[in-house]
């Protein structure tokens, strides 16, 4: 059984991209040799930044024969259908068999393809996985065609046993594969001759390469933490920054220094962030000041004098990146300390979007939206205003210029040392959640409300200029934004009419929307001037003007921003569990622009669904439905005059009668109350006397009156149970 | 790579030594262009000539502009201009990283004691139409270098591939020479007549032209100006490529290639000056693209930008 080791070399590999590699080169050789007809007992892969490997134990050295048979027109068949079958397969006349059936001889092509050779395969297999390899980008290099991540420089394909090891003959586009390989970058020495897998890892490590991934990210780790726990410290825990690291280096050295004393006093997310974007630093913290004070950097080599002129170059780096901070920081206090005027006044040429004009128009239409919310959320309108206005500042801070992930991190910052309430300074911080799916909502009141009229202004703005989403291009992350407004919601139980926000929002988009119109006219007017007095003809002038202003004029905006919500809102619940009919059911009644109400229906009707008489109700309910639609479709009316008790001939009439007026009777305060559970839980109650009714009374009775009269009985059953929700949208 | 790399006196040395290296592989050693550009990759040594599969190989320094890097001359690091070397090869040898980790050799960099990291890191200018793999080079945390396989520029794909080496000379020079800041460095050799830093060169031009850039400049004027370059690119590049006057055909695709760089450098300027929003900042972009896409296509029309 021989084992297989193949190594492709190449210029640095992208660290993000080694994992999904290594997955992917053990994935497509191993099916690819599978599918030729070997069989293997273990594939592992690994990678560093200038190789992608995969070792494959316990090999087939040869394919199994196959044998095909394929069937073929009768003998019988005129020409052309045997010609067909004769391309299709490849054979000649004289090649394919003649054999009996019922129906007289059947021509049959038998197609034997002996085992191949393991090799043979490997090299077929490789080649086909090294052209098409799904790198998330790929690149040609010299007078080449072939794409690799980065230049491949050599390839190395063995198959060893018994006999020894064998280069796997291939070429591809001038690199021929063979048996060597080369070390560290620096701290080996040239090119080695290679024999197996162990072998292989073995002469790695004594050309000072670590191959196996986690094993250098343990030894970065467990480095990095002995450097800290030496000087009392500890390194701050990052493990997408440790899988990176440990994919730029071959060989780990780390190294610990400290932040200069005069950055210290740099907000500690600052530090963290500079160091780690920028230098790929860990943070090293000091438990006895809780301040970040230090950190560690990785190097890929031990260098003659033990890192000392690394560890300083790195240092004397991030001094100048913290320079850089602290000139932003301290510039940014200036103008916070002086109550950020500076860059209001700067945020009103900063265009928002081209047709719902500035960052500070859209500030102004958010405070507006974020006082009306306020009340309905718990917070001081007044805060609510305030922060609504300070929330975006920080968008003009030198900082967040730098570091956009900073942004509202600053703005917090910079709120308080405006002197603002820390409950305003943590909505600049926190209006901007939730940022993604795994980000958690805001629930302090003011952050609240700011969030929410933040992403309610974002989509009534894009509606207003109908730059809705479509398929999957959503340049503005609406759905995200619809997505933050359901979650922000439900998270604070708050009823919110979101109609009533929409229209009032949608109103100050129009107004922003025709000030920009309005200035664009004015614009065309002296476009216009221009036009004409340069000697273009009036009417070209009148036409090339229109074309201008019309190609921006606003589209109606569009009523179906709830129904964008719902949908954000069925993806929301289902993930929670609730059933889409379910949700159906209550979309489809009145009042549905409250999500919580909405979302506390669903829950209630979720809920009766499960009990025994809630899932039978529903059969009830649509054999109900379904005789009554069907006799006011023939009779041509509606049968809804109040059915009367006295034309009841049978008990379980009589009993379904008192049952739907006991059900009403609990119903209708329940649902005055928005007591879902309750008015379900009443409703529920309807099934025993539905079920028992039906099984004793015949509905369509030869007695007319005695017809009409349940008929009008089952228009009850119909009426009580859509004042709860939907039920006929309920399947099963 | 040498054998004893010595550390260099002074900021030109190690230019002199980059350009005696580069010429020592085969590179054409060319001269600086006469434009602000913002990086060296705007020279039309770099932008044009990766085009077409004529060979070529040059080297050069290029002063470069970033209006929004002004910092008053205060930061150790940061210059609204400073200096490029560029090294260009078409195609792309096999050796290139080998060549440039001699390149650094060549200026005193000991490779046994520093940590040299080619990091991940996509080249792309949107402005040119032109991106490219490859990596920042990192020196012991810093980023030296770039290093770019070049795909595409001006929206035509590079056949065969450049690489492209940017070194950041001020930077470089200072980690080799163990400066804190850029104004400390020596220019010239301390020992002659007359040492000249880097600071009595041009600390006093960093005051004057970040307080141009940050505040000065009129942001009418460069609105024109950009409208400008813009239709006198577009000009250019509409002549009948039959010359009257020489009878030859003629295609003006350098002189309409200056007026973009041009434009690119108003739009820089514009951006400094804070009055370009975001989203006008991808028009203004898409603009000077659309003009390096038509100077690069009118380029593959000439002689030296054909295919053979």
């Amino acid at each position: 059984m021989p084992d297989l080791l193949i190594e492709l070399f190449s210029e640095e590999i992208p660290a993000r991209m080694q994992a999904r590699a290594r997955e992917d080169l053990r994935k497509l050789v191993t099916d690819g040799l599978v599918e030729a007809g070997l069989t293997y007992a273990s594939a592992g892969a690994f990678s560093t930044p200038r190789r992608l490997v995969l070792s494959v134990e316990g090999l087939t050295s040869e394919s199994r024969p196959v044998r095909e048979e394929r069937k073929g027109p009768s003998t019988s068949a005129p020409a052309q259908a045997v010609e067909g079958f004769l391309r299709s397969t490849g054979l000649t006349l004289d090649r394919l068999e003649r054999r009996a059936d019922k129906k007289g001889e059947t021509f049959y092509a038998v197609v034997e393809k002996p085992g191949r050779q393991a090799a043979e395969i490997v090299a077929e297999v490789l080649e086909a996985v090294i052209r098409n390899f799904p790198w998330p980008k790929s690149m040609r290099w010299g007078n080449g065609t072939l794409r690799w991540v980065r230049p491949l420089q050599s390839i190395l394909s063995l198959l060893s046993d018994e006999t020894g090891a064998h280069v796997v003959p291939l070429t591809v586009d001038g690199i021929v594969a063979g048996n060597t390989t080369e070390g560290h970058r620096f701290m080996g020495n040239g090119r080695f001759v290679v024999t197996g897998f162990d072998d292989y890892v073995v002469k790695l490590k004594r050309a000072k390469v670590v191959l196996d991934t986690a094993e250098r990210e343990a030894a970065i780790w467990q480095g990095a933490q002995n450097l800290a726990f030496a000087s009392g410290m500890e390194v701050v825990a990052d493990p997408g920054l440790l899988s990176e690291v440990a994919g730029l280096v071959e060989w780990p050295v780390p190294l610990m220094g400290r932040i200069g004393e005069a950055f210290l006093g740099l907000p500690p997310e600052v530090l963290q962030t500079s160091m780690k974007e920028h230098q790929k630093f860990f943070s090293v913290r000091n438990p006895k000041t809780g301040r970040i004070e230090g950190f560690v950097t990785v190097a890929n080599i031990e260098a003659a004098d033990g890192g000392e002129v690394i560890l300083k170059g790195n240092q004397k780096v991030l001094a100048a990146r913290l320079s850089d901070a602290k000139f932003f920081w301290e510039n940014d206090l200036r103008v916070a300390k002086t109550g950020m005027g500076e860059w209001v006044e700067g945020l009103k040429s900063v265009t928002f979007q081209a047709k719902l004009g500035s960052q500070a128009d859209r500030i102004e239409r958010i405070a507006a939206l974020a006082r009306e919310i306020a009340p309905l959320v718990g917070a001081d309108p007044a805060d609510a205003e305030r922060a609504a206005r300070l929330a975006k500042l920080d968008l003009r801070s030198a900082m967040v210029g730098e570091f956009p992930e900073l942004q509202g991190v600053m703005g917090r910052y910079y709120a308080l040392e405006a002197g603002e309430k820390p409950a305003v300074a943590d909505a600049a911080r926190d209006h901007w959640r939730p940022k993604g799916e795994s980000d958690s909502v805001p629930s302090e009141p003011v952050s609240v409300a700011v969030a929410l009229a933040d992403k309610i202004d974002t989509l009534t703005g894009f509606w207003a200029i109908d730059e809705k989403p479509t398929g999957s291009k959503d340049p503005f992350a609406l759905r995200r934004a619809a997505l933050g407004v359901v979650r922000l919601v439900l998270g604070t139980d708050a009823e919110i009419k979101l109609l009533d926000m929409f229209s009032a929002q949608l109103g100050r988009a129009d107004s922003s929307v025709n000030e920009t119109l309005k200035a664009l006219k004015l614009e065309a007017a002296k476009k216009f001037q221009e036009q004409t007095s340069g000697g273009t003809s009036f009417m070209t002038a009148v036409a090339t003007v229109t074309r201008e202003v019309d190609g921006r004029t606003v589209d109606a905006r569009s009523p179906d921003l709830l129904s964008f919500f719902h949908d954000r809102l069925k993806v929301y619940l289902k993930d929670q569990g609730i059933r889409h009919d379910i949700i159906d059911a209550c979309l489809a009644m009145p009042g549905n622009d409250d999500l919580t109400l909405l979302v506390k229906r669903a829950e209630a009707l979720a809920a009766v669904m499960k009990t025994e008489d809630g899932a039978n109700l529903i059969q009830g309910y649509k054999r109900a439905a379904n005789i009554l639609a069907q006799a006011e479709a023939k009779d041509g009316v509606e049968y809804s005059f109040g059915a009367d008790i006295k034309f009841a001939e049978t008990d379980e009439e009589r009993a379904l009668f008192a049952a739907l007026d006991k059900t009403e009777a609990g119903i209708t305060p329940a649902m005055a109350a928005e007591d879902f559970p309750k008015a379900m839980a009443a409703m529920a109650g309807l099934r025993a006397p539905i079920d028992a009714f039906f099984t004793a009374v015949q509905v369509n009775s030869d007695n007319q009156i005695v017809r009409r009269n349940r008929l009008n009985l089952l228009h009850r059953i119909r009426a009580i149970c859509s004042g709860v929700a939907d039920l006929g949208r309920i399947e099963g | 790579m040498s054998d004893a790399p010595t550390t260099p006196k002074s900021f030109q040395e190690i230019i002199l030594r980059l350009q005696n290296y580069w010429a020592a592989q085969g590179c054409a050693v060319l001269q600086p262009y006469d434009m602000e550009v913002g990086a060296g990759t705007f020279h039309p040594a770099t932008t044009l000539r990766s085009l077409g599969t004529k060979p070529w190989a040059a080297a050069y320094v290029q002063p470069s502009r970033r209006p929004t890097d002004g910092r008053y001359g205060e930061n150790p690091n940061r210059l609204q201009h400073y200096y490029q070397y560029q090294v260009i090869i078409k195609p792309s040898p096999p050796n290139l990283q080998e060549l440039y980790l001699g390149s650094l050799a060549a200026i005193g960099i000991d490779l046994g004691v520093h940590d040299i990291r080619f990091v991940e890191d996509d080249w792309e200018s949107p402005t040119l139409g032109a991106w490219g793999l490859g990596w920042e080079v990192w020196c012991d945390g810093m980023e030296v270098s770039q290093f770019t396989y070049f795909q595409q520029v001006g929206g035509h794909d590079c056949k065969p591939v450049s690489g492209e080496l940017t070194y950041g000379l001020e930077r470089l020079a200072m980690y080799v020479m163990g400066i804190d800041h850029v104004m400390e460095m020596p220019f010239n050799d301390p020992q002659s007549p007359i040492p000249l830093k880097y600071g009595d060169i041009f600390r006093q031009t960093e005051e004057e032209y970040s307080r141009h850039n940050f505040d000065g400049a009129s942001t009418e004027m460069l609105l024109q100006h950009f409208k400008d370059a813009e239709a006198e690119c577009e000009r250019l590049l509409a002549f009948d490529p039959q010359d009257p006057k020489s009878g030859k055909r003629i295609i003006m695709a350098h002189p309409a290639y200056d007026q973009t760089i041009k434009a690119s450098h108003l739009f820089n300027l514009l951006d400094a000056r804070g009055v370009i929003s975001v989203t006008e900042r991808q028009a203004y972009i898409g603009r000077v693209r659309a003009l390096a896409k038509k100077c690069a296509d009118a380029f593959r029309q000439t002689e030296a930008g054909a295919d053979q």
